[in-house]
């Protein structure tokens, strides 16, 4: 009995390891698939109103000047989804240094986000391609 | 047509509607996080424990998850109310109630054997890593402890002891960008144990009295956000001459509509558990706050 088994678990195992190859086509970038620069600005606009009505978070952004955070969160956005543009802003760990910034109000951005793309109807899989493109920057954040 | 309902089963009912519906809940971390709790209470799949703890509790939250599973095989049903409370994403306790119905083993017994019972009691500790955040897994270790609240059967068929410690190890880690284009989850724990059908049948017995590992695994993808697929595995002992114990198996669909509810369902292969084929539908419905 234990045999098939085994074989299937093995199989799953191989494709789930296989999966961060096999993820990019590499045709499209994600930049496109999020819908160019217009995309991404929208996207971010759309996440800075989330994160303001956040009562876990908004208060965090209260002081910050938000012109000059959405033009840094979409050019880092463009970047980090092989868009033609050029980050320049702070490091991440440099521009949260001496916030604390808890878990929970890490996943509340990211949340944000989420909920942003799905009112823009940006397709699941291309969200997470994403996240997972923000997913390192944890831990550059979080208790800084 | 065994079950006979009673107040705490009502009560424990009622708490789990409460839960579901209420406002107020820690709900720090992303949906789907918490996995489920069926069975013992321990945040996982459907039969293994997970990295995860339960709940949506993230670093400076806690909060309480309640599920009522059911299990209807060929001959059998289990009835299982579970508790479990997750401290800030760092330590979660759990307790459970199983009740195992063998009214079918009547005719082959030549008396009703009544019902199995088994109470546990769990806890986790989350030691390293976010399934979802970090490159490198989330792993925890936990402790189950299980007791057999009706002893005569489980003694009858050559177990050693009524409650015993099973201990595990679980890694957990989920992939953004899976296979598919699909998020996906892999979770394998490994497990210290003498227990006989998950504990039901009481700890250790006449083949074999002594701890030994055993492997489990699930394997998801993520239909959307909501919806998650997978298969589970769980090696058991074979510990009792009397009845052949066989590894247990499921494919489920886990349905996260909101950070308050869940429901798992699943159609598992329990193998042999003294009568041969088992296996049946599995469903569990879970709150949090
Ligand atoms: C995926 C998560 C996050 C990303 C990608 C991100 C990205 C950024 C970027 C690009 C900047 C601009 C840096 C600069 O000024 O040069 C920034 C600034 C900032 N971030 Fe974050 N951040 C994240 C999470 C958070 C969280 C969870 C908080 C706190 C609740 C937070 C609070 C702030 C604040 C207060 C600023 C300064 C804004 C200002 O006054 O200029 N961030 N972040």
């Amino acid at each position: 009995m234990g045999r098939p088994i085994v074989s299937v678990f093995c199989g799953a195992l191989v494709a789930l390891a296989l999966a961060g190859c096999a993820a990019q086509p590499a045709h499209r970038t994600l930049y496109e698939d999020l819908g160019g620069q217009k995309g991404v600005e929208a996207i971010v606009s759309e996440m800075l109103l989330k994160v303001a009505d956040d009562r876990r978070i908004s208060a965090a952004f209260a002081a910050s000047n938000l012109t000059r955070l959405r033009r840094l969160l979409a050019e880092q956005v463009c970047a980090v989804a092989d868009g033609p543009c050029k980050y320049t802003g702070y490091s991440m760990v440099e521009s949260h240094r001496g916030m604390e910034v808890t878990e929970i109000e890490f996943n509340a951005v990211v949340e944000a986000l989420i909920y942003a793309m799905e009112d823009l109807k940006i397709a699941t899989p291309t969200q997470n391609r994403l996240l997972a493109k923000l997913a390192p920057m944890r831990d550059e954040i979080i208790y800084r | 047509m065994h079950s006979k309902p009673s107040g705490w089963r009502i009560a424990a009912l009622g708490a789990l509607v409460a839960l579901a519906s209420s406002s107020a809940y820690a709900g720090g971390r992303l949906l789907a996080t918490g996995g489920g709790i069926p069975l013992a209470g321990a945040a996982g799949g459907g039969i293994v424990p997970w990295a995860v703890l339960s709940g949506y509790s993230a670093d400076e939250e806690h909060g309480l998850t309640g599920a009522y599973t059911r299990v209807e095989t060929d001959d059998y049903t289990l009835d299982a109310f579970a508790l479990s409370y997750d401290f800030y994403n760092r330590v979660e306790v759990s307790a459970s109630r199983q009740t195992f119905d063998i009214g079918s083993l009547t005719p082959a017994l030549g008396f009703d054997p009544g019902d199995l019972k088994q109470d546990t009691f769990g806890v986790k500790v989350r030691l390293t890593g976010d399934a979802v955040f970090t490159r490198r897994p989330q792993v925890s270790v936990g402790l189950m402890h299980g007791k057999n609240t009706e002893y005569l059967i489980p003694s009858v068929v050559g177990s050693r002891r009524d409650s015993d410690n099973d201990f595990y190890v679980a890694a957990t880690k989920v992939w953004l960008t899976g296979p598919l284009k699909h998020m996906a989850l892999l979770n394998i724990t490994l497990r210290s144990t003498r227990a006989n059908q998950i504990g039901l049948l009481g700890f250790g017995g006449d083949l074999n009295d002594s701890r030994q590992t055993m492997f489990e695994m699930s394997a998801a993808t993520f239909v959307n956000r909501k919806l998650a697929v997978g298969f589970e595995y769980r090696q058991k002992p074979n510990n009792l001459s009397f009845a052949k114990e066989d590894d247990w198996r499921d494919v489920f669909a886990a349905y996260f509509p909101n950070k308050h509810f869940a429901i798992v369902a699943a159609y598992a292969d329990l193998g042999s558990i003294v009568l041969p084929h088992q296996s049946g539908f599995y469903i569990s419905f879970e709150g949090s706050r």
